[in-house]
């Protein structure tokens, strides 16, 4: 086995609750995982079971109410608001719907993502914003506003907007939902691709049974708990 | 410094968010500069009424002013003895004296033949009475009896005097009943008080209004030595004079009648209220613009939140909107008021002028208004739960 601090992520006994008092109800039960660098997780199950919740927890969203869950060896149980929002810009994110910014036009959105790294000058991180574009066959739709694109592309800016921050961990929650069978096939080869080039994890969930083969490992969950892997 | 101003830039969010919709920054320009148009008329009447009250004290030749206690404004003038300017003259540096009476007669239009108060200043035309250098000539026209120097910038109900009179026009009209001749045109400016002005001779004026006693007056000038202590001047005249006179500097004279229109009377307290008015009707547009605003768009400041923007450069984001609405509302509304005083000083002749301070006073409340009104939209950005957005 591979030594534990080289763990992309680490969850041990992760327990998860919503509501208070009687109508307290847990979501997460006794969780425990692992992900290591350069690895492709997909994570399915029925609607309600908790998966997005665990994505959030994983994604330094919510506050870890019971449990270990390491990220980059950083604790999360018990981590303040500063070293949560410091840890998010480490993971990319990838949404179901694309939620771009609708003001910004394609190049924009990813120099979003770009911005966010420090010591580059503007025009570096503007031409690495293109060089994404590119790189998910956008480039002759870089000065359009979302509006003006089609779902799938929009969906190909999300993923170079979620990778223009460099992130070692890329979170994504059904980003082939909204798409077609064949975008969205495109869609999930083209993240895999990219990712693995910067040897960067991914956790990703879904319903889509034909998306499955892409994954290195696949995690099943019902009712809060993680099914042993088949 | 350039280089770490490069490395810091970033896509900026709050003006892509305001100019990507062109209808919304619209209102919000158009609100804005209504309030600060608004502001600038307000507060540019009420500083044009109160210069207006003093354009003629501003002009007069003198040092000192003597007055009467009873006197309460520009409007209402008692008389004193005139032997106060005589007795005045006794101290060592005073070096000259005018006697003024100040009332308002009534004055004949010659084009309609319609009447209308006008205010008459009466004085000896062999003594200086304004500063301005071509005013002896015209004055030593009026050492006949009869003749008066009419006021052109007056209300143009007095009649079309000055274009007549400089026609080359015998211009005649009745002042309290009694025949007088244009002898001259002064420029003085109305007041609130006073629609027009005409000067002429003590003479002529005590034949206007024989109820006048003649050894009255209702102002008296006096001017000093170059070079000395006025304060001092005016205590040791209020001190050796008797009580039934009053003696002020020029300048405390001014302000005696700026103070009568801002504190005696509600004009201050309805302009101000007016100013106050548009400033709150102002946060009021701004503060749902830029509310609507940071709601319209929370799920996009959630999804900043998620990919690692903080709190604060989203605050950043809603002050820098309320920063660029000030700038953009603030100059349209500059331009405005420059026209709009322009219209009043042609159509009402009140000296309305656009000053920097005011310029300067409502740029500060445009910016506060935008800002403080950023800072109450700030409160909905804590909605923003990147948690919801999955």
């Amino acid at each position: 086995m591979r030594s534990s601090n080289t763990n992309t992520l680490k969850i041990f006994s992760l327990n998860h609750w919503y509501g208070q008092g009687q109508m307290r109800r847990q979501v997460l039960q006794s969780i425990s995982m692992e992900i290591f660098p350069g690895e492709v997780v997909l994570l399915t199950g029925p609607s309600g079971c908790g998966k997005t919740t665990l994505l959030t927890l994983i994604g330094a969203l919510r506050r870890v109410q019971d449990g270990d869950l390491k990220v980059f060896g950083t604790q999360l149980y018990g981590a303040n608001r500063k070293i949560r929002q410091n840890l998010r810009k480490k993971i990319g994110m990838i949404f179901q719907g694309h939620n771009l910014l609708r003001c910004l036009s394609a190049e924009q959105n990813v120099q979003m993502g770009s911005d966010l790294l420090n010591g580059y000058s503007y025009r570096a991180r503007r031409d690495q914003a293109r060089e994404w574009l590119r790189a998910v066959g956008l480039k002759d739709h870089m000065s359009k506003l979302p509006h003006d694109l089609s779902g799938g592309q929009k969906q190909r800016v999300a993923i170079a907007r979620a990778l223009a921050a460099k992130p070692k961990l890329l979170l994504a929650d059904e980003p082939t939902s909204a798409l077609d069978s064949s975008t969205g096939r495109e869609i999930v080869d083209l993240l895999k691709k990219l990712a693995l080039e910067q040897s960067c994890s991914v956790l990703m969930v879904t319903h889509d049974p034909r998306i499955l083969d892409v994954a290195d490992r696949l995690l099943r969950m019902e009712d809060g708990q993680l099914l042993p892997s088949v | 410094m350039i280089r770490d101003f490069l490395g810091k830039r970033k896509i900026p969010l709050a003006w892509l968010l305001l100019t990507r919709q062109p209808l919304r920054i619209l209102v919000a320009i158009a609100g804005i500069s209504f309030a600060g148009i608004l502001m600038f008329m307000q507060l540019g009447f009420r500083d044009g009424l109160f210069d207006a009250s003093v354009t003629v004290h501003k002009l007069f030749d003198a040092d000192l002013v003597l007055i009467s206690p009873r006197s309460k404004s520009s409007i209402s003038m008692s008389g004193f003895p005139r032997r106060r300017l005589v007795q005045a003259m006794a101290h060592k540096d005073v070096i000259g004296t005018t006697a003024i009476n100040w009332n308002f007669l009534l004055w004949r239009n010659p084009e309609n033949l319609s009447t209308r108060s006008i205010l008459a200043l009466g004085f000896e035309p062999n003594k200086p009475l304004l500063i301005d250098p071509n005013f002896e000539k015209k004055a030593s026209s009026l050492k006949n009896k009869g003749r008066v120097l009419f006021d052109d910038l007056s209300r143009d109900e007095f009649g079309p005097i000055s274009s007549w009179f400089n026609d080359g026009r015998l211009v005649e009209t009745e002042v309290a009943g009694k025949r007088v001749r244009v002898s001259g045109i002064v420029s003085l400016g109305p007041s609130f008080g006073a629609d027009g002005n005409l000067i002429t001779s003590r003479e002529t004026f005590l034949g206007l209004s024989p109820g006048n006693p003649p050894g009255s007056i209702e102002i008296g000038l006096v001017r000093v030595k170059n070079g000395s202590d006025i304060d001092n001047i005016v205590r040791t005249l209020n001190l050796s004079l008797p009580s039934d006179v009053r003696v002020l500097s020029l300048q405390s004279f001014i302000d005696f009648e700026k103070n009568y229109w801002r504190s005696s009377t509600s004009i201050g307290f309805i302009f101000t209220l007016g100013a106050a008015m548009g400033f709150i009707v102002g946060c009021v547009i701004v503060y749902q613009i830029l509310y609507s605003d940071v709601s319209d768009h929370l799920p996009e400041y959630a999804t900043l939140m998620a990919m690692g923007y903080n709190l604060r450069s989203l605050l950043g984001v809603v002050a820098r909107e309320g920063f660029i609405l000030s700038i953009m509302g603030y100059v349209p509304a500059y331009i405005s008021g420059q026209a709009l005083y322009a219209l009043v000083r042609s159509s009402t002749k009140l000296p309305v002028e656009m000053s920097f301070s005011r310029a300067f006073i409502i740029f500060s409340l445009i910016l506060f208004m935008c800002m403080g009104s950023a800072i109450a939209a700030m409160k909905k950005l804590a909605d923003a739960d990147p948690a919801e957005i999955f």
